[in-house]
């Protein structure tokens, strides 16, 4: 036995089942699982630029014979989910498993969305693991399930799944040959005269998982007192089973199909049925759509956010329990750019020419954060770009601040590139500033298509960004460096007061990149506490209110931008590193 | 239902993860059941960070509720102020005494709470100088080790479960000074 977090547990399973292809975009609370995989005997990994890619690699490679796993975020799913809806139709050469790792709570993505829908509405069957053992077992019985119905079989995880170690026992590979391929149009090619009959073949597929979800393993009963009935899955139900003790529960491992036949009788020999779900209604309504009655909590729970214990017991009327107030006078502590960032320069001197800025998914979402606060939407991945391009349209012939869309070398790689391209096209303005950090930071550094660094360190090349964007057809592409403002105020200044589209890249690598810091810097007597340096919110820099700038030294790595910004050259080098 | 809880509370980068690891091997060691449920991602770049340890014969959910915490291990005084409200009536409050500013206070934006270790002292928590101690014994990175050692005193595994899980799972050059600041740790708090 050993303790594995749910991510490693899927990696586990599906190397167990001997799975032999990873694709991927990283995206939290996802990534580790293909991290995980990655560095498994006898598997090929690889980061791909989006997560409809990737499930089109995979599909690529089942259709060829091999089990493949992918792995995504739940709003990855979003962008998977053209190639994920037809996937459904062909079904799979060798087993395809699909993770869909879910956020409710919203801890680290812009929305809490439930991917059981996309199970529903792909009509994908969705194996919903209460822990890391499940999440080990349920991955390694997936890809059984997926050649046995023919479909992809999506695995779907919470962050309390995914991020939560718990006791597994590992076994070992299995290893799997190639399933023949063998050129079948009527599976393949999904053209009207295939697609039609293959969607009748879908139907019968979907008839004989519905058939076998009545009867298999991953829905467990427990049978206590009957007067309360509890359906529940994944995380919820241990939160479920610590709650309520006394209730019996069905646990659901397969969250589509429902098993119809199980859950009536169930709800018969239950004398109060209730749903508990987290952040959505997708249980509630598909067992109120099988006819079964569902009751009423007696005190609802909350509809937004994440479950606990605490939460369930009080929506049956328990009191929360005693515990001190929490005191008002703690200050926030919202995360922020690193000190040394080369986003916050950037940030900074957008604030200087009060820009309308549409950001973007990346870890310089936080230029929204005072005291920069800076950045004006951020909705999802690429949306900077498509985003100003539709405020320059409705701005057009009105006197307006300049509008500047920011993007990372990552997130422009995933689907910024696709919206620059609409943009050139349709012959749109403004400024694109690419903050070309070397990595894909936010997740935990993992390369892409612009640093040329491949998940298993296989030989790649590094994709020339100034070279693909004039390919495109922009003609102001400029390359600044992010440390030096005199540099970044004069691009920017250039670019949002021309009337043609202009790609700004501010490169310079992330700090926690090569950790190659300078000396710290310290503040001598000439400060005058006017606070311009603390201005740019470096967490190294401290001002009182009216008294002098201080620098921590165990914080600052001597990067320089707030020396360039002190009026009275009170920041200086120091020798000790 | 027997499970315990422990909230691990601190700032990103202060090596809230690794103690949480420790803590949990050293629960399985000592025959228990085990769940650790961490937040990673946004959270980690230097805003509040809490990771939850759960142990016991058989532990069911991951998460801890209001006034439900046995005892919360806090690297730092302001995060213990701030997650007061999870720790059970009666419940055990360890703090390192350091104290880091949020961005907010850098800034002149916010202020920070005044007699934090007069608050602290009332409540009955243990406040440790877990970063001296840690660089006493070698490397003030140790701190969650010498933070675990306090912890020992209030639970009952047996100490070789903290040792052994110490000397697997640190880095092998760190075994030693982590073995020290986990003793030192552990006689500060006795």
């Amino acid at each position: 036995m050993q303790l594995m977090s749910g991510n490693e547990a899927i990696a586990q399973g599906a190397w167990e089942a001997g799975a032999r292809i990873g694709v991927a975009y990283p995206g939290t609370p996802s990534t580790e699982t293909l991290e995980c995989f990655a560095k498994k005997e006898g598997v090929y990994a690889e980061w791909c630029v989006n997560e409809k890619v990737a499930v089109e690699v995979g599909l690529g490679a089942s259709a060829a014979g091999a089990r493949v796993l992918s792995t995504m975020k739940h709003v990855g799913v979003n962008v998977a989910a053209d190639p994920l809806f037809t996937a459904a139709y062909t079904g799979v050469g060798g087993g395809f498993v699909i993770l869909a790792a879910d956020d409710p709570g919203m801890y680290s993505s812009q929305n809490e969305q439930d991917s059981h829908y996309y199970a529903q509405a792909a009509h994908v069957p969705m194996l919903d693991p209460a822990d890391s053992s499940e999440a080990l077992s349920f991955t390694r019985d997936a890809y059984e399930l997926s050649e046995k119905f023919d479909l992809p079989v999506m695995i779907r995880s919470s962050v309390r799944i995914s991020h939560t170690k718990t006791m597994v026992e590992p076994r070992e590979r299995k290893e799997v040959d190639l399933v023949p391929y063998e050129k079948s149009p009527a599976k393949w090619v999904m053209m009207p005269a295939f697609s039609k009959p293959r969607r009748k073949d879908q139907l019968k597929r979907i008839d004989e998982l519905r058939e076998w979800v009545e009867t298999c393993p991953y829905n467990t009963v427990i049978k206590n007192k009957k007067d309360l009935g509890v359906i529940c899955a994944g995380a919820v139900f241990q939160h479920v089973i610590e709650a309520l003790p006394e209730a019996s529960v069905f646990k659901l491992g397969v969250t589509w199909p429902l098993p119809k036949q199980a859950l009536t009788t169930f709800a018969e020999s239950v004398d109060t049925l209730v749903v508990i779900e987290e952040a959505s209604e997708y249980l509630h309504d598909a067992v109120c759509a099988l006819g079964i009655h569902v009751d009423e909590l007696p005190n609802p729970l909350p509809r937004d956010g994440e479950l606990s214990p605490g939460l369930i017991k009080q929506a049956f009327g328990a009191q929360v329990p005693a515990h001190h107030d929490a005191p008002t006078d703690i200050p926030n502590r919202p995360p922020a750019l690193c000190p040394g960032c080369p986003h916050r320069v950037v940030y900074k001197e957008l604030s200087r020419i009060k820009a309308i800025v549409t950001g973007d998914i990346g870890c310089y979402t936080l230029g929204a954060l005072p005291p920069l606060s800076c950045v004006d939407t951020c909705v999802d991945m690429g949306a900077s770009v498509s985003m100003a391009h539709g405020m320059e349209l409705a701005l057009a012939g009105t006197e307006h601040r300049p509008v500047v869309g920011v993007i990372g070398d990552s997130t422009f790689a995933h689907s910024g590139l696709s919206s620059l391209i609409s943009t050139v096209y349709n012959q749109g303005s403004g400024t694109i500033c690419i903050l070309d950090n070397r990595t894909t930071a936010m997740t935990g550094r993992q390369g892409n298509a612009f640093n040329g660094e491949t998940l298993q360190k296989r030989p790649s090349r590094e994709l020339d960004l100034e070279g693909v964007i004039r390919a495109l057809g922009v003609e102001d592409v400029s390359t600044i460096d992010p440390y030096d403002v005199k540099a970044v105020r004069g691009a920017l200044k250039a670019a949002t007061t021309s009337d043609t589209l202009s790609v700004l890249i501010f490169r310079r690598p992330c700090v926690l990149l090569e950790r190659h810091f300078e000396a710290p810097l310290t503040v001598n007597g000439n400060c005058i506490a006017c606070g311009a340096c603390t201005a740019i919110g470096c967490p190294a820099l401290e001002k009182a209110a009216d008294g002098p700038a201080k620098i921590n030294p165990t914080l600052c790595i001597g990067c320089g931008q707030c020396q360039q910004y002190c009026p009275t050259g009170a920041i200086e080098k120091t020798t000790n590193a | 239902m027997n499970a315990t809880t422990i909230l691990l509370a601190g700032v990103g980068g202060q090596g809230t993860i690794l103690a949480a690891d420790l803590l949990a091997h050293a629960a399985s060691a000592a025959g228990l059941d085990v769940k650790v449920s961490e937040i990673h991602g946004m959270a980690q770049r230097g805003g509040s960070v809490s990771t939850v340890v759960r142990f016991g014969d058989a532990v069911e959910s991951m998460v801890t509720d209001l006034g439900s915490a046995d005892c919360i291990v806090s690297f730092e005084t302001t995060e213990a102020l701030r997650n007061l409200p999870y720790l059970k009536e009666g419940g055990f409050l360890l703090v390192n005494d350091e104290t880091i500013k949020p961005l907010t206070v850098l800034t002149g934006k916010a202020g920070m709470p005044a007699h934090v270790h007069e608050r602290l002292a009332d409540l009955g928590a243990l406040v440790i100088p877990a970063t001296q101690l840690a660089i006493d014994a070698g490397n003030a990175k140790a701190s969650n080790v010498v933070l675990l050692g306090a912890l020992s005193n209030k639970l009952s595994f047996p100490v070789e479960a903290w040792t052994e899980t110490i000397k697997k799972r640190v880095p092998p050059k760190t075994i030693d000074c982590n073995l020290t600041a986990f003793d030192s740790g552990r006689a500060y708090a006795s």
